[in-house]
């Protein structure tokens, strides 16, 4: 096993040499954190939660403010912009409770990015929306429910 | 297949809000092909990558979720005039995209 394991192990760094060599793989892609995929499969906004800060447990907070419409036109585009006032502003992530799938998108900000995301999302039907901020370590939430006439996920 | 992607830099305030909108069906896998009645596979971004000179300022996740040709915006403060902005994805069936502009 141990003879295996040190193949493997030469074999990915073989490989990984050469990547970076032929330079297929630039420090910015190496870097940048790879797609949450746990996160986006989860049915249940907690589990969603939890995938991608590690926690739930959140406290609600007036420094942010969501931008949503009241009523959304159609539901396959619905305009979403987080603003969030506080310092240290680390992720920002979008959650949409009613959806099949609730975490809609989220951000990693860094280098003098500040709290704000804005994007346009698809949502099934009537829900909460509910923007997740991580800033100083803690995680954050404001919510606003947005009507939808024409569920925007295909069906 | 080339997928536009474009960059637009703008001044908000103190800060400079980066605008990316990239032409992709971002499909979620669940809509059916109204001919064959089979499922269109779910295509959509999972990485977009904003970069200022080079450092990465924002490192967002998307899904299926979000929208048909993803308007994507974040703000950054301290970009300076003339400053290299990049925007860059990567998609579910292995695709990609980027493009450049000037602040």
């Amino acid at each position: 096993m141990k003879r295996r394991t040190f193949l493997k192990g030469t074999l990915a760094g073989g490989v990984l040499t050469v990547a970076a060599g032929s330079g297929l793989l630039r420090p910015t892609e190496v870097f940048a954190a790879s797609w949450p995929k746990a996160a986006f499969d989860a049915k249940t906004e907690a589990d969603a939660v939890a995938s991608l800060f590690g926690t739930s447990a959140s406290s609600a907070s007036s420094a942010i403010r969501i931008k949503a419409p009241i009523q959304a036109e159609n539901g396959a585009v619905v305009p979403i912009k987080v603003q969030a006032e506080m310092d240290g502003v680390q992720s920002i992530a979008v959650v949409v409770a009613k959806n099949p799938r609730p975490l809609a998108t989220s951000v990693d900000l860094s280098s003098g990015a500040t709290g704000y995301y804005s994007t346009r999302i698809k949502m099934g039907k009537t829900s909460k929306v509910t923007a997740y901020v991580k800033a100083g370590g803690k995680l954050h939430t404001a919510s606003k429910t947005v009507k939808v006439t024409v569920g925007g996920c295909g069906g | 297949m080339a997928r536009l992607t474009k960059l637009k830099t703008r001044a908000r305030g103190d800060a400079t809000e980066i605008l990316a909108l990239v032409n992709h069906p971002m499909e979620t896998g669940q809509r059916k092909n109204k001919k064959t009645k089979q499922k269109i596979p779910a295509h959509y971004i999972q990485k977009l990558t904003f970069e200022v000179d080079g450092k990465v300022v924002a490192d967002a996740n998307l899904g299926p979720a979000v929208s048909k040709n993803p308007l994507t915006a974040i703000k950054v403060k301290g970009v300076k005039k003339g400053a290299k902005v990049k925007v860059s994805w990567t998609d579910n069936k292995g695709e990609s995209g980027s493009a450049t502009t000037t602040a």
